[in-house]
C-alpha cells in the first residue's frame, strides 16, 4: 500500500442506511403478519410472499410437481385462460414472478398505485384459483423436459446433480427439484393440484412489503390475498444427513473446460459460530478479487477465469461448496492449490490483517444490499424464514465486529475438513481420476 | 415460463423509458473542459453512489488481428499503476466496503464501483489515475492471459450455443468487426502482448473519449467540483482517432449455417437480418423495429407465440429480438425452438410464415396499445434501479448518441404507429437479408 491512499482508506464504522430502512410489523385484521417499509417517493410497491417448503415437498414418485406447478400458476386463473391472463397482466403494467428451489416457493409482484385494487384481485384469482388446464400443463411441461435435456449436456448441471446424489442419500435434496424427464412427463393434473394444495398454506408463509403503501392499506392486501388459504400444507421432511466422504468424482464428458464442485458438510444459519464462518469464508473464497482462492488460483496462476466457496445453509441441511472451472490439462493443478489452500486455512485461520479488511468490506458492504424495493422485500422475507428480529439490521455489523482472530481460528479447525473434501469433476480431466 | 433460451441470445436491449415530464429521471449532464462528458443521475434514497467511468472503444475497435484486446486490457487495468500495485485497486474498493467491476463489449468499455457516497472522490482519485498511469509487467500479461483463455472456455468453447452465436455472427458481418467476438477469437487471444494491450490503452484510453455516470445519492455541483479536480486536469489526447469501421456491404445472398456438437441437447434455429441502428437525431424506424420485435416475438401475448406456442404446438420457445443501440448496423434477430418431433425446417417454415402473415395483416392496436402501457409503466419501475438508467446512457453515449436522444427515445416509441411498423418490418425482413443458424445435435458415429 502506498501513501497515495494512505488518507482515504480508514476505517469507516458508522454507516447511517439502516437508519433509512424503518421496518414495521404489520398484522392484518384477519391475523397475516408482514414486515413493510413505506417509501411513498416511487408510486409502486414490491410485495414479496414466501412459501416454506419448496420443492422438497414433492411426493414420492411426483419429483417436479411443485416445479411445474410454480410453472403453471401464471397460465390461466379463474375466467382467464392463459392467452386471456397474460393479456389481463400486461393490461395492468404489473408483473409477477414466481420462483421455486429447495426450501421455498416463492412469489414476487411489482404493481403501480394507481391500479393496485385490480392487481391485487388478479393475484388473488392466481393464487387461488389457478386453472392448471390440460393444454397448459401439455405446454409447460414440454418446456420444462426441454430444460432438462439441456441439463443433462451442461456440465454445470451434471456437476451440481452428482455432488446433490453424493451428498444428500434418500433425502429429496439428493435430486433435482425440477424432476426427471420421467417423473415430470408422468405428472398428471391431480398431481399438479395437490401439489398447490399442500404448498400454499397459512402455516408457512412469509410477507415483505415495500413502497407506495401505508400498514393499514396493506394489512387489507393482505387479508384479501391471503386469509383464504389452508391453515395447514403438507408435511415438511425432517432434515437430511450429510452423507458425501472425501474423494473425487470424473464425470466423463467431452468438453475443453473441465468444472469442478466440491464440498463437504457445512455450518446452520442459527449456529452461534456463523458468524465466524462467514467472516472465515469471505476470505478463503466469496470475496471476489481478494479471497485466498483467487489469488492463488487466478491472479498468481491463471488457472481459472473464476473459484469461489460458499457456505450453504439450507433448512433441512447445511453444507460447504466450492466451484472452479479450468481447462482440461489444468483443472488438476487448480484442485491440487485449492486443497492446499483448504488445508491452511483450517490449521492457520487467518491474519489479523485479513480479519480487519473482511470485516471492514463486509460491515461496508452490507447496505449496499438495500437498493431497491424488490431487493428489500426479499431481505425481510428471507430475515423472516431465518428466525432473525425485527432490529437485526441494525445489529448485524456489530455481530461481524464481535467475531476474534480465535474465534475464526478454532472456526476454521471444526469446519473445514480437507480430508472430507470431495471434488465432482466434469469434463476430460488430466491427470484425474475417480477415487474410491 | 421458461427463460433459459432467451439468454443464449446475446442481443438484449436496455429497459426503453417513456418521460412523463412530473416523472422524469433526476439527470444532469454537462462537459469538463477536456472534452469528457459527465452524466449524473439522483436518487438520494440511500448514501450509496454507483461511479462508472465509459470509454468509446469497445472490441469493434481492435485493430485487425488482435481480436479480444479491448477486453485483455479491462482485466490489465487492474494491475499496477505509476500509484497502484497490482490489484490494490479492488483491494482498495473492497477495503472500503464498496464493490467494483469492469466490462467490454463491441462499442464501449465501462468500470465502475458501487460505494457509500462518502468514498466517491477516493473512487475519483483512482479511477483518473489509471486512465493514463498503468504499468504491466510481462507477468501480468502472461498470467492474465490464460485468466481470458480460461474465459473464453468458460463463456464460449464449454457452450455450444455460444459458439453457435459465435459463427451466426461471424457470418452475418463480413466486413464490420461485428463479425469478431468480444472476447476474441482463440488463435488471436493467445498471441496478444504487452504491446497489443499498450497501444489500444494509448490511442482510446482519454478524457475526451470517455463518458463519467454517477448516479446514486450525488448532488451535480459536487460532482462537477470532484470530476474538475481529477479528471479535469488530464490532457486531451489530440491524436484520438476518429471511428471510423469498415461497414457492411449491401447482403444481397442469404447465408445459411449449420452448426453440430454433440452436446447440443435442443436444437433450435436463429435467424438475423441486418437492421438500422438508432442513430444521432434519427431514431424512428429503430423505435419502430423495436416494437416490431415487441409484438412478434416479446412475450407470452406476442404474434409469435400465439400462432406457435398456442394455437399450433410448433415451438417449446420463440422470440424476437432488437438492440438498436450500436454505433454501426446492428440486427434484427428471430429465434425458434421446436417442439419435440417437429424438424427444425418445419419449425423455421412456421416462424417464416407467421411473420408474413404478421406483415400482411394490420397491427393491432390493442396489442400496441398495451405495450406502451407496459413501456410508461416502466418508466417508474426505472426510478428504482438508477444504475439501470446509467447503464442506458451510457451504451447511448458510447454508441453515437446524445443525451437529447437518450431522453427523446421513450416519446419516440409512443409515438411509433402500426404502418411505421409494418413498413420497418417489410424494410428489414428480406431471405435475401438474412442469415439463418441450425443449431444440432452432432450425428452419432458408431464404429
Amino acid at each position: 500500500m502506498k501513501i497515495f491512499l494512505s488518507t482515504v482508506t480508514a476505517v469507516f464504522l458508522a454507516f447511517p442506511v439502516w437508519a433509512e430502512v424503518k421496518i414495521q410489523e404489520v398484522t392484518s385484521p384477519g391475523g397475516i403478519n408482514a414486515w413493510l417499509v413505506e417509501e411513498h417517493s416511487i408510486p409502486f410497491t414490491a410485495l414479496e410472499i414466501r412459501f416454506r417448503g419448496g420443492t422438497s415437498l414433492d411426493a414420492p414418485g411426483k419429483r417436479g410437481a411443485a416445479n411445474l406447478m410454480m410453472g403453471l400458476i401464471e397460465e390461466g386463473a379463474g375466467d382467464l385462460d392463459a392467452r386471456a391472463y397474460a393479456r389481463a397482466l400486461e393490461s395492468l403494467a404489473a408483473s409477477f414472478s414466481y420462483d421455486a428451489d429447495d426450501d421455498t416457493l416463492s412469489i414476487s409482484a411489482r404493481f403501480l398505485t394507481e391500479n393496485r385494487d385490480e392487481v391485487i384481485d388478479l393475484l388473488r384469482t392466481t393464487i387461488h384459483k389457478p386453472r392448471f388446464d390440460q393444454d397448459a400443463i401439455d405446454r409447460v411441461r414440454a418446456q420444462v423436459v426441454s430444460g432438462l435435456k439441456s441439463d443433462a449436456k451442461d456440465p454445470n448441471s451434471i456437476a451440481g446433480q452428482a455432488f446433490s446424489a453424493m451428498a444428500f442419500g434418500d433425502h429429496p435434496y439428493a435430486t433435482d427439484g425440477k424432476g426427471t424427464i420421467e417423473s415430470v412427463s408422468a405428472l398428471t393434473r391431480d398431481d399438479i393440484v395437490e401439489s398447490h394444495k399442500g404448498a400454499f398454506a397459512l402455516d408457512r408463509i412469509y410477507v415483505g412489503a415495500v413502497g407506495d403503501i401505508t400498514a393499514d392499506e396493506l394489512g387489507v392486501l393482505l387479508d384479501e390475498l391471503l386469509t383464504d388459504l389452508p391453515a395447514t400444507g403438507a408435511p415438511i421432511p425432517g432434515k437430511a444427513d450429510v452423507t458425501i466422504d472425501g474423494g473425487v468424482t470424473v464425470v466423463d464428458f467431452n468438453t475443453p473446460q473441465s468444472v469442478a464442485l466440491f464440498g463437504h458438510s457445512g455450518i446452520d444459519r442459527d449456529d452461534e459460530d456463523f458468524f465466524a464462518a462467514y467472516i472465515l469464508n469471505h476470505i478463503l473464497g466469496a470475496g471476489s478479487f481478494e479471497s485466498r482462492l483467487m489469488a492463488e488460483v487466478r491472479e498468481k496462476r491463471g488457472l481459472t477465469y473464476g473459484v469461489y466457496s460458499y457456505l450453504v445453509p439450507k433448512d433441512l441441511a447445511s453444507i460447504y461448496l466450492g466451484s472452479v472451472a479450468s481447462g482440461n490439462a489444468r483443472v488438476a493443478e487448480a484442485i491440487d492449490v485449492i486443497r492446499a489452500e483448504w488445508t491452511r486455512m483450517a490449521e492457520e485461520g487467518v491474519t489479523e490483517k485479513e480479519l480487519e479488511d473482511a470485516k471492514t468490506y463486509l460491515t461496508g458492504a452490507y447496505p449496499l444490499r438495500f437498493d431497491g424495493n424488490g431487493r428489500i422485500a426479499g431481505i425481510m422475507v428471507g430475515m423472516q424464514m431465518q428466525d432473525l428480529p425485527i432490529d437485526y439490521i441494525a445489529t448485524r455489523n456489530d455481530k461481524v465486529n464481535a467475531v476474534t482472530l480465535e474465534d475464526i481460528k478454532r472456526v476454521a479447525g471444526e469446519l473445514l475438513k480437507p480430508d472430507e473434501l470431495h471434488f465432482v469433476v466434469v469434463g476430460k480431466p488430466e491427470g484425474l481420476e475417480t477415487t474410491n | 415460463m421458461i427463460r433459459a433460451f432467451a439468454l443464449a441470445v446475446a442481443v438484449c436491449s436496455a429497459t426503453p423509458l417513456w418521460a412523463e415530464q412530473e416523472q422524469r429521471e433526476e439527470v444532469t449532464t454537462f462537459t469538463l473542459d477536456n472534452g469528457m462528458d459527465v452524466v449524473v443521475i439522483e436518487d438520494h434514497r440511500a448514501p450509496v453512489v454507483q461511479h462508472m467511468v465509459w470509454y468509446r472503444a469497445g472490441s469493434a475497435d481492435e485493430p485487425i488481428g488482435s481480436s479480444g484486446v479491448a477486453h485483455f486490457l479491462e482485466h490489465l487495468l487492474f494491475k499496477a499503476t505509476d500509484k497502484l500495485e497490482s490489484g490494490e485497486f479492488s483491494a482498495t474498493v473492497a477495503a472500503n466496503g464498496g464493490r467494483d467491476n469492469a466490462f467490454t463489449s463491441y462499442d464501449y468499455t465501462a468500470y465502475f464501483q458501487r460505494v457509500a457516497t462518502d468514498r466517491l472522490e477516493l473512487m475519483m482519485q483512482m479511477e483518473s489515475n489509471r486512465m493514463r498511469n498503468i504499468r504491466l509487467t510481462e507477468r501480468d500479461i502472461t498470467t492474465e492471459r490464460d485468466v481470458i483463455l480460461e474465459e473464453r472456455n468458460q463463456r464460449t468453447d464449454n457452450n455450444p450455443r455460444a459458439l453457435f452465436g459465435e459463427q451466426l455472427n461471424a457470418s452475418q458481418y463480413l466486413n464490420h468487426r461485428y463479425g469478431a467476438p468480444i472476447i476474441g477469437w482463440r488463435h488471436e487471444m493467445e498471441e496478444l502482448d504487452m504491446e497489443d494491450a499498450l497501444s489500444f490503452y494509448q490511442t482510446y484510453y482519454s478524457p475526451n473519449n470517455a463518458i463519467l455516470i454517477v448516479s446514486g445519492d450525488v448532488e451535480p455541483n459536487e460532482v462537477k467540483r470532484l470530476a474538475d479536480e481529477y479528471y479535469g486536469v488530464i490532457p486531451a489526447n489530440p491524436d484520438l482517432p476518429e471511428r471510423v469501421r469498415s461497414q457492411e456491404p449491401p447482403q444481397t445472398a442469404a447465408r445459411r449455417i449449420v452448426y453440430e456438437d454433440a452436446r447440443v441437447a435442443q436444437p433450435y434455429v436463429h435467424r438475423s437480418y441486418l437492421a438500422p441502428e438508432r442513430d444521432q437525431g434519427e431514431q424512428k424506424e429503430a423505435a419502430a423495429l423495436f416494437m416490431l420485435a415487441q409484438l412478434l416475438g416479446g412475450g407470452t401475448t406476442s404474434y409469435l407465440t400465439e400462432k406457435l406456442q398456442f394455437d399450433t404446438q410448433t415451438a417449446v420457445y420463440v422470440g424476437a429480438f432488437y438492440n438498436g443501440t450500436s454505433l454501426d448496423e446492428t440486427t434484427f434477430d428471430l429465434i425458434i425452438v421446436p417442439s419435440e418431433g417437429v424438424s427444425l425446417r418445419e419449425a423455421e417454415d412456421a416462424m417464416d410464415a407467421a411473420v408474413a402473415e404478421f406483415i400482411a395483416e394490420d397491427v393491432d392496436a390493442n396489442d400496441l396499445d398495451r405495450i406502451k402501457m407496459q413501456l410508461r409503466a416502466s418508466q417508474i419501475y426505472a426510478r428504482d434501479n438508477v444504475d439501470g438508467i446509467a447503464n442506458r446512457y451510457g451504451q447511448a453515449l458510447t454508441s453515437g448518441l446524445t443525451v437529447e436522444d437518450v431522453q427523446a427515445w421513450p416519446d419516440i416509441l409512443q409515438a411509433v404507429t402500426g404502418e411505421e411498423i409494418i413498413a420497418a418490418a417489410k424494410s428489414v425482413i428480406h431471405p435475401e437479408t438474412s442469415v439463418t443458424g441450425w443449431l444440432m445435435r452432432e450425428q452419432e458415429v458408431t464404429q
